[in-house]
C-alpha cells in the first residue's frame, strides 16, 4: 500500500470512527462508512491539511470512495 | 457558571455601545477578547479599558469582502484559537423604500448580513475541528416586527435569524451552536439621535418603561457563549423590555 493510501486510511478511520477493516479502496464514505454530508466536507478539509493540497469543490464532489481520494491526491502531488 | 476562561472571542463592532459592553462582559467571564472595528483609536481605548491583558486589537473594515477570512486567520494565529464569534457590527441607512436606492440597500446588507456569513464560514472550520464553537449574531427586534424606514436594516436582521437557524442545523453534531440576540431599543449613540417626541412614544410601548442598557444585551451574549448554553441552538433571544413578546 502506498504512503498516500496509508495516510488516507488513517484519516478516514480517525474522522469517521470506523473499523480499519471496513476502509477498503472501494468503500464509499456515505454508503459504506456511514458519513453524512458534513463528514465528507470535514474529510476533504483533513486531506487538504494532511497532504498540503487544495481540493476544489467540483473535485471534492467526485471523491466518494477511499480509492477516489487516493487517486486524486496522488495525481495532485505528482503534478 | 458561564466561565469563559481559556476561550478566545472575536467581537465585531467592538467600539459601539453594545459591542463594547459585549467585549467587557466576555472579558469579565475570563475570555480573551479580540476587538474589531474600523476606528483604531477607539479600539485602543476599549482595549485599555479592559486592562490590556487577554485583549487583541484587530482593526478591519467588514465592507471589504476579504476582511472576514483574514480577520479569523489573524485571531486564530495570535489568540491560538477562535471559540466564540460575536457578529455585532452593523449600521443603518434609514429611508422610506420609495427613496431607497440599490446602493443604500446593498451597503447595509453587505455589512449587516453578508459579513457575518463570511465570518461564520471562516470561523466554522476551526470550531468544527475542535468540536466546540459559539456563534452569536446581534440582530434586532425590527428584523422580526419590521419598521418603516428600515427595509434594508430589517431585511439584514431577519436574514441573520434565517442564516443562524440554517448554520445551527449544519453544525449541531459538532458541538457548535449558532444563536441570535435580538435587542429592542437600547440606549446608544444610535438611539440618542432620536428626537424627544419619538423617544417618549417609544417608551410608552415598552412594558418595563425604560430603554435597554448595552449590558442587558451583553449578558444574553455571555450566556449563549457559555458551555452551559450548549443545548440552545438556532434560537433568537429577545432582549427588549417586553416590547414584543415573540
Amino acid at each position: 500500500m502506498s504512503d498516500t493510501a496509508e495516510k488516507v486510511k488513517k484519516i478516514v478511520v480517525e474522522h469517521l470512527g470506523v473499523d480499519e477493516a471496513k476502509v477498503t479502496p472501494e468503500a464509499s464514505f456515505i454508503d459504506d462508512l456511514g458519513a453524512d454530508s458534513l463528514d465528507t466536507v470535514e474529510l476533504v478539509m483533513a486531506f487538504e491539511e494532511a497532504f498540503g493540497v487544495e481540493i476544489p469543490d467540483d473535485a471534492a464532489e467526485k471523491i466518494t470512495t477511499v480509492k477516489d481520494a487516493i487517486a486524486y491526491i496522488d495525481e495532485k502531488k505528482a503534478a | 457558571m458561564f466561565d469563559l476562561t481559556g476561550k478566545v472571542a472575536l467581537v465585531t463592532g467592538a467600539t459601539g455601545g453594545i459591542g463594547e459592553a459585549i467585549a467587557t462582559a466576555l472579558h469579565a467571564q475570563g475570555a480573551t477578547v479580540a476587538l474589531t472595528g474600523r476606528r483604531e483609536a477607539e479600539l485602543a481605548r476599549v482595549a485599555e479599558a479592559l486592562g490590556g491583558a487577554r485583549v487583541l486589537v484587530a482593526p478591519a473594515d467588514l465592507a471589504d469582502p476579504a476582511a472576514p477570512a483574514a480577520l479569523v486567520e489573524k485571531v486564530e494565529a495570535e489568540g491560538g484559537s477562535l471559540d466564540i464569534l460575536v457578529n455585532n457590527a452593523g449600521f443603518t441607512r434609514d429611508m422610506l423604500a420609495l427613496r431607497m436606492g440599490d446602493a443604500d440597500w446593498n451597503a447595509v446588507l453587505e455589512v449587516d448580513l453578508t459579513a457575518p456569513f463570511r465570518l461564520a464560514r471562516a470561523a466554522l472550520r476551526g470550531m468544527m475541528k475542535k468540536r466546540f464553537g459559539r456563534i452569536v449574531s446581534i440582530a434586532s427586534i425590527v428584523g422580526v416586527t419590521g419598521n418603516a424606514g428600515q427595509a434594508n436594516y430589517a431585511a439584514a436582521k431577519a436574514g441573520l435569524i434565517g442564516m443562524s437557524k440554517s448554520l445551527a442545523q449544519e453544525v449541531a453534531t459538532r458541538g457548535v451552536t449558532v444563536n441570535v440576540v435580538a435587542p429592542g431599543f437600547v440606549k446608544t449613540a444610535m438611539t440618542d439621535a432620536l428626537p424627544e417626541a419619538a423617544r417618549t412614544a417609544l417608551l410608552s410601548r415598552i412594558p418595563t418603561q425604560r430603554m435597554g442598557a448595552p449590558e442587558d444585551v451583553a449578558a444574553a451574549v455571555a450566556y449563549l457563549a457559555s458551555n452551559e448554553a450548549g443545548w440552545v441552538t438556532g434560537q433568537t433571544l429577545h432582549v427588549n423590555g417586553g416590547m414584543a413578546m415573540i
